[in-house]
């Protein structure tokens, strides 16, 4: 047990939670006044119903001894063997219940994240519904595979540093799919959805950015100069694509806010599964890359008429696929001995095949089985509010609450 | 009596303030509203391209005039909200039938 690595551990389950409000102001100054409310709800929400359940059973599924490299079985339900002790598996250096916290304010946050292609339409009881189904079927076998002891990804050896794949490829594809069986929102294309305050979209993006370096260095599940790597590529990582996506609005037309707020969560979403893997200057080339890519990615969706309306895919989904794939070209051993060569460190393509596997098969396996999921609840309670609804918005229909008073 | 509701730009209203001060005119009733004239909408930026807000931001001043000093009360806003551009607003005046002062109970002209 160390007391320095167990000191950032607890700094970092502070700084990975404070994500999950950041990711509601971050989608919530986005929508439209009349859903403020709701999108902050949808997320905040989680912190309850995602930090309760992961106590409860969902660390035990994702974390808990092996069955067959797919999940984990019930040893730890109620958190049952969970000591102040190092678990002698994960993080040997920390108490076991500091790193089950700190995982669990990942599964927080994943949740979160998909909800961002779905506001504004959503009933809010289908997606508590559809959060709990989901953190059980999808997020604890992937996190399983990727992160706990026994994981076939793991075996596999696909890297994923901080979440690449277990947050960023799950969440994204799993919005990509639970949209196409949501549908668009009314007027999608034809009325203007104005944000409600871009002002509230940039503190939700600090907050994030500031959480961040718990999330990535966090990851190195120690005080050591390994986080301070990740750390470093983490920074370089949001800074060059939040100037590149500024470039890019630019050249449009004039440099937006709103830009380099969405560069910066796409670059940090990017280097998040090589944090600790690549030379931390590389973190700089895969933000540049990142925001190019998410912007084009994000016009692409507009043309094929998908309403992922805050861009889960876009941002998260193609920049994880691109940090994961990214991670097969940069990776050094050198920087991290747990890791191996990527194909600039003489490693040639092997690395990059395992993780183009991982890449696919949690792909894969999160949108047809967000696609399963969806099906089922709308075919039972139904996954979309009434057109009434809708057009008097969320927060009154689902919350009884308004973000902004009116006159009384 | 008569009313003068003005359309106008916002940034305009330091100036029109002034120019009704001069004359002596400090009543007035200031709202923020959206609209749209031969302007029509403006474009903003989203993430990536961009949208069309139809309405736009202007305010509306309201002041209530004797008949005598309406004309020039007129003339001072369409001097002073004027900057030549599309956009600068409209003037409309209308009858005013009555007045009360809620204090006092005063009615018609003298309470302006």
């Amino acid at each position: 047990m160390s007391a320095g690595d167990t000191g950032w551990i607890l700094v970092s389950i502070a700084l990975v939670m404070l994500m999950t409000p950041g990711v509601a102001l971050f989608y919530g100054g986005m929508v439209r006044k009349k859903s403020v409310i709701s999108t902050l709800m949808m997320n905040f929400s989680m912190l309850g119903v995602i930090g309760l359940l992961w106590v409860v059973y969902a660390y035990s599924l994702s974390f808990g001894p092996d069955m067959g490299g797919i999940i984990g079985n019930l040893k730890h339900v109620f958190l049952t063997g969970v000591e102040a002790e190092p678990s002698g598996v994960y993080a040997t250096t920390v108490p076991h219940l500091a790193f089950m916290m700190f995982q669990g304010m990942f599964a927080i946050i994943t949740v979160a994240l998909i909800t961002g292609a779905v506001v504004e339409r959503i009933k809010f009881s289908a997606l508590m519904v559809f959060a709990v189904a989901w953190l059980t079927l999808i997020y604890a076998p992937v996190a399983h595979w990727v992160w706990g002891d026994g994981g076939w990804l793991l075996k596999f050896g696909a890297l994923d540093f901080a979440g690449g794949i277990v947050v960023h490829i799950n969440a994204g594809l799993s919005a990509l799919a639970l949209v196409l069986v949501l549908g668009a929102r009314r007027g999608f294309k034809h009325e203007p959805m104005e944000p409600s305050s871009i002002p509230l979209v940039m503190i939700g993006a600090a907050l994030l950015w500031f959480g961040w370096f718990g999330f990535n260095a966090g990851s190195a599940l120690g005080a050591s100069g390994l986080a301070s790597s990740a750390l470093v590529a983490t920074n370089s990582a949001g800074a060059a694509a939040a100037t590149t996506w500024m470039l890019l609005a630019w050249n449009q037309r004039r440099p937006t806010l709103l830009g380099v707020a969405t560069g910066a969560v796409a670059g940090l979403a990017a280097v998040t599964p090589g944090a600790g893997f690549i030379p931390p200057i590389y973190g700089a080339f895969i933000g540049i890359i990142a925001a190019i890519v998410c912007y084009y990615a994000m016009i692409a969706k507009m043309k094929l008429g998908i309403d992922d309306s805050l861009d889960v895919m876009a941002v998260h989904g193609i920049g994880g696929i691109l940090g994961v794939l990214a991670v097969g070209l940069f990776a050094s051993a050198a920087v991290n001995p747990a890791g191996t060569d990527g194909l600039l460190f003489g490693g040639g393509l092997s690395l990059l095949g395992k993780q183009l596997v991982g890449t696919v098969s949690v792909g894969a396996f999160a949108f047809g089985g967000t696609w399963i999921i969806a099906k089922v609840i709308n075919a039972t309670i139904g996954l979309r509010v009434k057109e009434m609804e809708e057009v008097v918005g969320l927060d009154l229909s689902q919350h009884g609450e308004r973000a902004f008073g009116g006159i009384r | 009596m008569k009313k003068i509701e003005a359309v106008i730009r916002e940034e305009k209203l330091d100036a029109v303030k002034k120019s009704l001060e001069e004359m002596g005119i400090h009543g007035m009733t200031v709202t923020e509203v959206s609209g749209r004239g031969q302007q029509k909408g403006i474009s903003l930026q989203w993430r990536v391209g961009e949208y069309r807000v139809d309405f736009l931001p202007k305010l509306k001043v309201e002041v209530i005039c004797h008949d005598d000093d309406c004309q020039l009360a007129i003339e001072a806003i369409m001097k002073s909200a004027k900057t030549g551009r599309i956009g600068d607003g409209k003037i409309f005046v209308m009858p005013v039938e009555a007045a009360y002062r809620i204090r006092t109970g005063e009615t018609g002209e003298a309470v302006i």
